[in-house]
């Protein structure tokens, strides 16, 4: 059984900059794997890379069995895209939005609407179906896309700051949709800058300067660096210096006891 | 094709619940027909005449009578000084100024030649040219009467001449036609071109836009996440613009009827045909536009650009004779000429398939060339 | 209070360093007059050449046939071809394929040397009215030049029409183009640029922040306004460069006169830039508003291309509240009259009073914001 995502030595560059220096790492099926690292040190490109929007400068890397170079379309065909930016039409109803994505990603007419009742009961959105986009709150927003991007039932499921500006209650409950997906068998890839969030993963990689500093369990990799915390995991790994000084700031605050087994940490 | 029909219908509910769009749609052919197909002449109305006559001589009076008689020149001011004539030109009070010499009747009588002198305001170019080939024509005119009168068994030259016939005279009566404009009607000729300004504004400039901003919204990288091809893609954004463009020429053709009078002489569905095809490569070059344009604003800074230097090269407002060789060479390549020139062809004159063969075929090349271009340069997946 | 004038400084470093790092963008905007100057410069001729003209000569003699070399000898003209009946040159009109058709009728030497009058009909494609009378003209000329030589009318009396072109003796295009294009340039760079980046601010949310800022309004306008206006100075300079070396067009008044007519008419278009941005919901609207709202009047209603006077007695007036004609009225008479500001005062002050109403209406929208 072959990983869902292969990477090897992936590299791109842009004129003289290396943007991601050789990374590798393999996802295994099913499993919900956290992509972290600071603004700038190539996350965005290699999620880019993977998804087929980017081209490597070299290296290689399979996604759902196929090369992103060599079988884009059958990539594309086997993942789902979620992006902090937006990945719905805001002009557009709910419906429509669902219609639309369904019909591009070759789903029939019947399944569409099957799906589509699905999606609406399961988010409770039965009363907004014909209402635009862009009057649904930013939380409703989110898992409508997350939905939208599971609607053809893709074995990756990509999401790039998924959590953005939303308040921890809905922010549970998405999380709570990625495990659901998870559950089913769906690899998910997410980036988060909510380190919170990363305790939940079943694995962790943390890019500095576009290559892989840590990568495994965030138990592992706390246990790696002696810290209680991701948080501060991170913080050692992104800004060496600054481990130095007390009292780290990062997104979220630091959870008390390392938590060894993936889930919804009650606060 | 399930993904290009969803996507088609995507499209138009954007469109139509686009109000800028749609307004603008409404606003251009009106704006552009109502204003523009008035501004865009260069007639000449009356010229302003400041007269020096130092003769007072009952044919410098005659002369200046003609002149005004014409409806052409408007005598306004009168002095025996030119100083002041060119004072009243420097003040933009006048256009041209008659000026003639003491002795003109005295010379005409005794030599057959008296000389007067015309100052033609030419700060405003066309028209003065305009101006001096009206003077010349009265002053011609007015010529040959006084040649009869001075020497009545002298045949005359000039144009539309009624000649004494004598032996050994010859005389060549010229007759002036003008064909498909007997009234010499400006705004017919522009409207053709306006016609095209609208359906290119909307082929290529608000093209470029409409995929630049889902760029801009990050809504294009989820589309090209997803498997649909390229071609899909790209006709999917293509074709309701297309049609847009379509519906928006036949909105200005029927204001044009309606309102300005324009000539239809020709077949209508050789303009739609001719149109439709112009389009691919509008289309194509919105299409490339957007592919080099980061933001709306630049998508739109680049195709005002082209389309700038496409509308002035395009014999749209100058005649493409007029141009320098290189810049014919240049024109020649430019779909809106062609179209143009197929827009008056089969408005103005009437012209038929076989008369605008060359026009179509040449659309049909530049279309399928731009666009092909277009198309590869459209990548989902950046190098 | 001393407080403000640094707020004001930094807001326009602010600005300025906008402007420099969007590289594309100020690419476009210097290039672009450049290029619209040398485009207009060489291509754009109201002149007539080459016309291509056809003879009708069913029963060629040795005048026709004289008449029609006339004709190959003058670098004006394009002989096409001769064809036998004025029925065929229908289709090439339609193709356009010739532009002027000389037609003989039959017997032509003969009726001359009988001393009767011979015929001939000149006839142009005239759905170009205005090319098409020229064309005439020039064909008419030549017909008349052979007429005066084998000496018809030698006795008949004839007036001689000396004419100058003033301002402008060779009536060369480019000379009319080049103050219009500046006012072109001058309102792309000041009304669309202000009207784009105010709204694009507008629509990301930072004008609110400006606005909760010690800057008061009037500031924010200034402060906005200020690197488009350097930018229009460089702009004006260019062009004038280009038009003095490349064209040779005459520069007959103040430069400096020029310069602050040009900066005053800069300001008019960026407050009317503000005015856009500030009545319009979105970016997008912004753009197509100053689009249509500036760039299509200045080129249109202002004289640039088609004269004032041609225009229809009810649209003359309109062109009053278009500002580019009254700066092209200013730049005309400096560069192609030479007068100065005694006979120019009319427009200047025409173009300060938009100034000062735009300014009012720009700044007066900004403040509701703040109460």
């Amino acid at each position: 059984m072959s990983a869902a995502i292969e990477v090897h030595d992936l590299t791109r560059r842009f004129g003289t900059f290396t943007a991601v220096d050789a990374i590798s790492f393999d996802v295994a099926e099913g499993e919900v794997f956290g992509f972290l690292g600071a603004n700038g040190a190539g996350k965005t490109t290699a999620i880019k890379m993977l998804i087929g929007l980017l081209a490597p400068t070299s290296g290689d890397a399979r996604v759902a069995g196929f090369d992103v170079m060599t079988q884009s379309e059958d990539v594309r065909r086997h993942i789902g895209y979620m992006s902090q930016r937006f990945s719905l039409y805001d002009d557009l109803t709910v419906r429509e939005n669902i219609a639309l994505f369904g019909g591009v990603y070759g789903l029939t007419d019947a399944a569409v609407r099957d799906r589509e009742r699905a999606l609406l009961e399961d988010l409770q959105l039965g009363h907004a179906a014909d209402a635009r986009v862009e009057s649904l709150p930013l939380g409703w927003k989110q898992k409508l896309a997350f939905s939208v991007a599971l609607l053809h039932e893709p074995s990756v499921i990509f999401l790039d700051e998924p959590t953005g500006g939303v308040d921890p209650i809905t922010r549970r409950q998405f999380w709570e949709m990625i495990y659901a997906a998870a559950n089913r068998g769906t690899t998910v890839f997410v980036t988060t800058h909510y380190l919170d969030e990363a305790e939940y993963c079943n694995r962790v990689s943390i890019m500095v300067d576009g290559r892989i500093a840590a990568l495994g369990t965030p138990q592992e990799l706390k246990q790696q660096f002696h810290e209680r915390s991701l948080d501060e995991v991170f913080v050692r790994l992104a800004r060496p210096d600054a481990g130095q000084q007390a009292g780290t700031m990062s997104a979220g605050s630091s959870p008390e006891e390392s938590v060894s087994a993936p889930g919804p940490t009650p606060r | 094709m399930r993904a290009l029909r969803v996507l088609l219908r995507k499209e138009f509910l954007q469109i139509f619940r686009d109000r800028v769009l749609l307004g603008m749609l409404i606003v251009l052919p009106v704006v552009q027909l109502l204003l523009l197909a008035n501004a865009a002449t260069f007639e000449v109305r009356s010229a302003r005449l400041y007269v020096v006559d130092r003769d007072h001589s009952t044919m410098s009076r005659a002369l200046v009578n003609r002149l005004a008689a014409s409806g052409r020149f408007l005598p306004v001011a009168a002095s025996p000084s030119v100083a002041r004539a060119h004072s009243a030109m420097l003040n933009r009070e006048i256009d041209v100024i008659l000026s003639i010499p003491h002795d003109f009747e005295r010379d005409l009588v005794r030599t057959r030649r008296g000389a007067v002198q015309l100052i033609f305001n030419a700060e405003d170019g066309a028209a003065a040219g305009v101006t001096q080939s009206y003077a010349a024509r009265i002053l011609a005119r007015y010529s040959s009467e006084v040649g009869a009168e001075v020497a009545p068994r002298v045949a005359t030259v000039g144009v539309s001449t009624m000649p004494a016939p004598k032996p050994g005279r010859a005389v060549i009566d010229v007759r002036q036609r003008g064909w498909y404009n007997p009234e010499l009607n400006y705004r017919d000729f522009m409207v053709p071109a306006i016609l095209v300004v609208l359906v290119t504004i909307i082929g290529t400039l608000l093209t470029a836009m409409n995929i630049v901003r889902e760029k801009e919204a990050g809504t294009l990288d989820q589309l090209n996440v997803t498997p649909i091809s390229r071609a899909t893609f790209i006709a999917a954004k293509l074709i309701p613009l297309w049609s847009l463009a379509l519906l928006d020429l036949a909105i200005g053709l029927g204001i044009a009827w309606l309102v300005l009078d324009l000539p239809i002489r020709g077949n209508l569905l050789l303009v739609f045909g001719g149109a439709a095809i112009y389009l691919v490569g509008a289309l194509g070059i919105g299409l490339w536009v957007s592919t080099v344009a980061g933001t709306q604003q630049q998508a739109m800074f680049v195709a005002y650009a082209i389309l700038l230097i496409y509308l002035l090269m395009s014999g749209l407002f100058t005649p493409v004779s007029g141009m320098p060789v290189w810049a014919q060479w240049v024109a020649q390549a430019s779909p809106v000429m062609h179209f143009t020139q197929l827009m008056r062809a089969v408005l103005l004159k009437g012209a038929g398939f076989r008369d605008v063969l060359h026009e179509l075929l040449m659309l049909t090349g530049i279309g399928v060339l731009v666009m092909t271009l277009a198309v590869r340069q459209y990548r989902k997946r950046a190098a | 209070m001393p407080r403000h004038t640094p707020a004001l400084v930094a807001f326009m470093v602010k600005e300025v360093r906008h402007l420099l790092r969007d590289r594309q963008t100020l690419s476009i905007l210097l290039l672009l007059p450049l290029a619209q100057v040398l485009l207009f410069g060489f291509a754009l001729r109201n002149d007539v050449n080459d016309i291509r003209v056809v003879f009708v000569d069913p029963a060629p003699d040795y005048v026709t046939r004289a008449l029609r070399g006339r004709f190959v000898g003058n670098g004006r003209f394009e002989v096409v071809g001769t064809v036998a009946t004025t029925r065929a040159v229908e289709p090439l009109f339609r193709r356009a394929a010739a532009d002027v058709a000389v037609a003989f009728e039959p017997g032509f030497a003969a009726r001359l040397a009988e001393g009767n009058p011979a015929r001939l009909h000149v006839i142009s494609d005239a759905s170009d009215p205005n090319t098409g009378s020229r064309m005439q003209a020039y064909a008419t000329a030549v017909i008349n030049g052979y007429e005066a030589e084998i000496g018809a009318g030698r006795d008949g009396a004839r007036i001689v029409m000396q004419s100058r072109m003033q301002f402008n003796p060779e009536l060369k295009s480019v000379n009319l183009f080049v103050p219009g294009l500046i006012a072109l340039v001058l309102t792309l760079v000041s009304a669309l640029m202000t009207a784009i980046s105010l709204s694009r601010e507008k629509e990301r949310g930072t004008l609110e922040v400006l606005l909760v800022s010690p800057l008061r309004p009037w500031q924010i306008i200034i402060g906005k306004v200020l690197p488009y206006l350097i930018l229009a100075f460089a702009n004006v300079s260019t062009a004038l460069l280009v038009a003095w070396l490349v064209f040779a067009v005459p520069f007959r008044g103040s430069l400096v006169l020029l310069l602050a007519a040009s900066t005053l008419y800069t300001m008019v278009g960026l407050a009317l830039g503000v005015l856009i941005a500030s009545r319009t919901s979105s970016q997008r609207a912004a753009m197509l508003g100053a689009l249509l709202g500036t760039m299509l009047p200045s080129t249109l209603l202002s004289g640039m291309i088609f004269p004032i006077g041609s225009m229809p007695g009810w649209l003359q007036p309109v062109t009053l509240i278009v500002p580019a004609r009254w700066f092209i009225v200013v730049a005309r008479g400096i560069m192609l009259k030479g007068v100065g500001l005694a006979e120019l005062h009319e427009p200047l002050l025409v173009l300060t009073g938009m100034l000062v109403v735009f300014l009012v209406l720009a700044i007066r929208s900004f403040k509701p914001r703040l109460a």
